[in-house]
């Protein structure tokens, strides 16, 4: 079977300054937890994948195929801090959103799009809030949001960044759940992760990452502590 | 009474009114809403020399067509001035935005000095891109900058959705393969043509206004967005015609200013009822 995602040879940099050097790696399906310190390149390593940063070299591949050919099959959720909550939109018209390469784009939102995205809505637990202004939800709410737009994109592979970042233990339970969902559906899911108390009881796989690749496969193999000190320089590796 | 000239000025300035509003709903939240300042003060070089051109080749004494045209080629220089200040990342966008605004004003009023001076009485009504006179408008001068509104509105409303994910989330949208480029260049497109239109009824020193604050106003007291842009595409529509009307009963009112203090009204009245 065709890897859901690998990069080779992946270098990019920031004005001059390397922040990925030479990541090649092939995640393999299931749940797989991207870790590493603060700087590591974690989410570097989503963007320049999906074309949203420059890479300097290299190249990555979604079920063998490029961006261009697997875009359909990919969905991305962004760091929440990246967008203007106060933005006058509803969570139904957000999730709505992930349905616009798949529909015409001028008249009304037709029926059965604003269903999807309102069965998304529903398995974030969001059900009730579909009509409330974006801004007036909590930060854990906006971040199942952005989950549910993510779902909504009936993608197979779901590049995740810091989903759970400081979101409270409802949202945890929610995300963590949808992720067994997607899992037991046999979608793939890379998710950028910072809490290592999580990795053992919920993701197959992870990625080590300090600039560069320090470990990588399954939770037993790779998630070790001599691993795990390697990335966070020495430091006590449990946050 | 409202004779029929003034009534088809004041449903142009009306329709202005409200795809200034529409676009302006767009523009301010992309964060793209001053640009219509430099676009307005980047027009002036353009409808001098287009007016220099016209009356050296002999043209018409008096056409808007190609003042409009050279005001909106001299825009888009400015726009393009604008791109390459801020290609490196060391001039920050305000600070651009003052150069090319302040750069491309000064010599527009240069060569409105020049063209002024000259005996050729076709330059005469070229102040009143300055500060806006819409009661100088002919009939066809209305219908053509209605025509430019509600083409603008059009292109808008069939464009709806994706302009929405885009200002929202850019990165998103990118992800999707949405054609952000393409949205990003429209959008521009639309502020470029409903500031050119505005010139000559709302002047390039106010046009940033009528871009602005029906927009800013319908912010404050709704939630969604389909309701803001309509009620900024009313409140435009309002602050437009009643602006004009002020303006073509007292002559000396420039309609700029009439305009954008009809909004402002608007706009303290959606201060005072803002949401929670």
């Amino acid at each position: 079977m065709t890897a859901p995602f690998s990069v080779t040879g992946l270098n990019v940099s920031y004005a001059g300054r390397p922040a990925l050097v030479d990541v090649t790696w092939q995640a393999a399906s299931g749940l797989t937890a991207i870790l590493g310190p603060n700087g590591a390149g974690k989410s570097t390593l989503l963007k320049a994948a999906l074309g949203l940063i420059p890479a300097d070299s290299g190249q990555a591949r979604f079920f063998g195929l490029t961006l261009e050919q697997a875009r359909a099959r990919i969905a991305y959720l962004p760091q929440r801090a990246s967008v203007d909550w106060d933005f006058p939109a509803s969570a139904l018209d957000i999730v709505v959103m992930a349905r616009l390469p798949r529909m015409r784009w001028w008249g009304p939102v037709p029926r059965a799009e604003r269903e999807i995205a309102r069965a998304a809505l529903a398995s974030v637990g969001l059900a009730d809030f579909a009509g409330r202004q974006i801004g007036r939800l909590s930060g854990g709410q906006q971040q199942r949001v952005f989950l549910a737009r993510a779902l909504a994109q009936g993608a197979d592979l779901f590049l995740m960044d810091e989903p759970m970042a400081a979101v409270d233990a409802v949202t945890e339970q929610a995300i963590l759940a949808v992720l067994h969902d997607l899992a037991r559906a046999g979608k793939s899911v890379l998710m950028v992760h910072h809490d290592l108390s999580l990795i053992t009881a919920h993701f197959d796989h992870v990625l080590i990452l300090a600039g560069h690749v320090v470990a990588a496969g399954t939770v037993t193999e790779a998630f070790t502590d001599a691993n795990v000190a390697r990335a966070f320089g020495g430091l006590p590796g449990r946050a | 009474m409202i004779g029929h000239n003034t009534l088809i000025v004041l449903l142009g300035c009306a329709a202005l009114g409200a795809a200034s509003g529409v676009v302006g709903a767009f523009a301010l939240l992309r964060g793209r809403a001053l640009l219509a300042d430099a676009i307005g003060h980047a027009a002036l070089p353009g409808v001098v020399a287009a007016s220099l051109l016209m009356a050296a080749f002999g043209g018409p004494a008096r056409g808007l067509e190609p003042l409009l045209l050279g005001a909106a080629f001299s825009a888009w220089l400015g726009l393009l001035a604008l791109r390459a200040l801020t290609a490196s990342g060391r001039i920050r966008q305000d600070a651009a935005i003052g150069v090319v605004l302040s750069g491309f004003y000064a010599l527009g009023t240069v060569g409105l000095s020049i063209a002024q001076a000259m005996p050729n009485a076709a330059q005469a009504g070229l102040s009143h891109f300055i500060l806006g006179q819409a009661a100088t408008l002919t009939q066809s001068d209305a219908m053509l900058t209605t025509g430019l509104a509600l083409g603008c509105i059009g292109i808008v409303a069939l464009l709806f959705q994706p302009l929405r994910a885009l200002c929202f989330d850019e990165g998103f949208a990118r992800s999707q393969g949405l054609p952000v480029r393409s949205l990003d260049l429209t959008l521009l497109a639309l502020l470029l043509a409903v500031c050119v239109a505005g010139l000559p009824a709302v002047g390039l020193l106010l046009v940033v206004a009528l871009l602005i604050v029906p927009a800013a106003a319908a912010r404050l007291v709704t939630r969604g967005l389909p309701a803001m842009v309509v009620l900024a595409g009313a409140l435009g529509a309002a602050a437009g015609a009643s602006g004009a009307l002020v303006s073509t009963r007292f002559e000396n009112i420039p309609t700029g200013a009439a305009v954008v203090l009809a909004g402002l009204l608007g706009f303290g009245a959606a201060v005072m009822f803002q949401r929670r």
